[in-house]
């Protein structure tokens, strides 16, 4: 009978060994190929849409810079706790990795989710709270370097 | 229209690629790439590298969250200049008040409406 257990042969071994180097080899390069692509055009959609709503509303709502850019990322907020609330916004995160999440749809997405998720906990300690467990510490160190810069600009304009 | 909105696919693309190649390429969890995005948007804007970035792809540069950063530190330095020293801390959240306010107040009402998944 084959034994499983059975050290293979130090031929056998070296044709493993070769064979795990290559499997090695290969398979990040694909993966990451494939990721960065899926990144990069899911990501750029989401940037492209953004530029949409910023000139539609200079264009067509007369707003100004300000509230065209306000605008579109109270769009994108708004569009992606729609589709996290009816469950499409996983699909496109699984998909498109930082595609989905670094624009500011992962924001909102990150405040939405554990929202939902830990409602039944109650709407202060629950809804409330969880809202910030991914924002919360994307707000504290944003605000905190913006603090920092704001000193020293106050001291040393340049 | 066509143009600035091909600039913005390219740029935010790539920097969204960048995102990608960290979580290939390091074991750092979206949770810290968010985080490092925000400050390094703080700290380029501060360097005076973001501006002509955004200044070029609009949307591109400013919908990634190193935009939310950018418009941090713009915040800042336009409160330091009106009013002086505290600026500083008033300056940052003035100019993000309407993404923040729009997460939260669109996140709680979402979270209200929609049921959690069933697992």
């Amino acid at each position: 009978m084959f034994d499983k257990n059975a050290k293979p042969s130090p031929q056998r071994q070296r044709q493993l060994d070769r064979y795990k180097q290559l499997v090695e080899r290969m398979s990040p390069n694909s993966d990451m190929g494939q990721g960065l692509l899926r990144a990069f055009w899911v990501g750029g959609s989401i940037c492209c849409f953004g530029q949409f709503l910023q000139e539609a509303g200079k264009m067509w709502l007369g707003m100004n810079n300000t509230a065209a850019s306000t605008f579109c990322s109270t769009v994108l907020v708004l569009l992606t706790a729609l589709l996290t609330g009816i469950g499409i916004w996983d699909k496109i995160g699984q998909y498109a990795g930082a595609g989905a999440f670094v624009p500011i749809t992962g924001f909102a997405n990150a405040m939405v989710s554990p929202a939902i998720e830990f409602k039944r906990e109650g709407l202060v300690l629950g809804l409330g709270a969880k809202l910030f467990t991914i924002a919360g510490p994307v707000l504290v160190w944003g605000i905190s370097a913006s603090v920092v810069v704001g000193i020293i600009y106050a001291i040393w304009p340049w | 229209m066509l143009w600035s909105l091909l600039k913005a696919f390219v740029v935010g693309g790539a920097i969204c690629a960048i995102g990608e190649v960290l979580v290939l390429k390091t074991k750092l969890t979206p949770a810290r790439i968010l985080v490092g995005y925000i400050v390094a948007g703080v700290i380029l804007s501060a360097l005076g590298l973001y501006a002509p970035l955004a200044e070029f792809a609009g949307a591109g540069a400013t919908v990634p969250l190193t935009g939310f950063g950018h418009a941090l530190t713009n915040g800042v330095k336009k409160a330091v200049q009106e009013i002086g020293f505290m600026g500083a801390f008033t300056g940052g959240l003035t100019s993000t008040a309407a993404g923040i306010a729009a997460a939260v107040f669109f996140g709680s009402l979402a979270a209200l409406v929609f049921k959690p998944k069933a697992k």
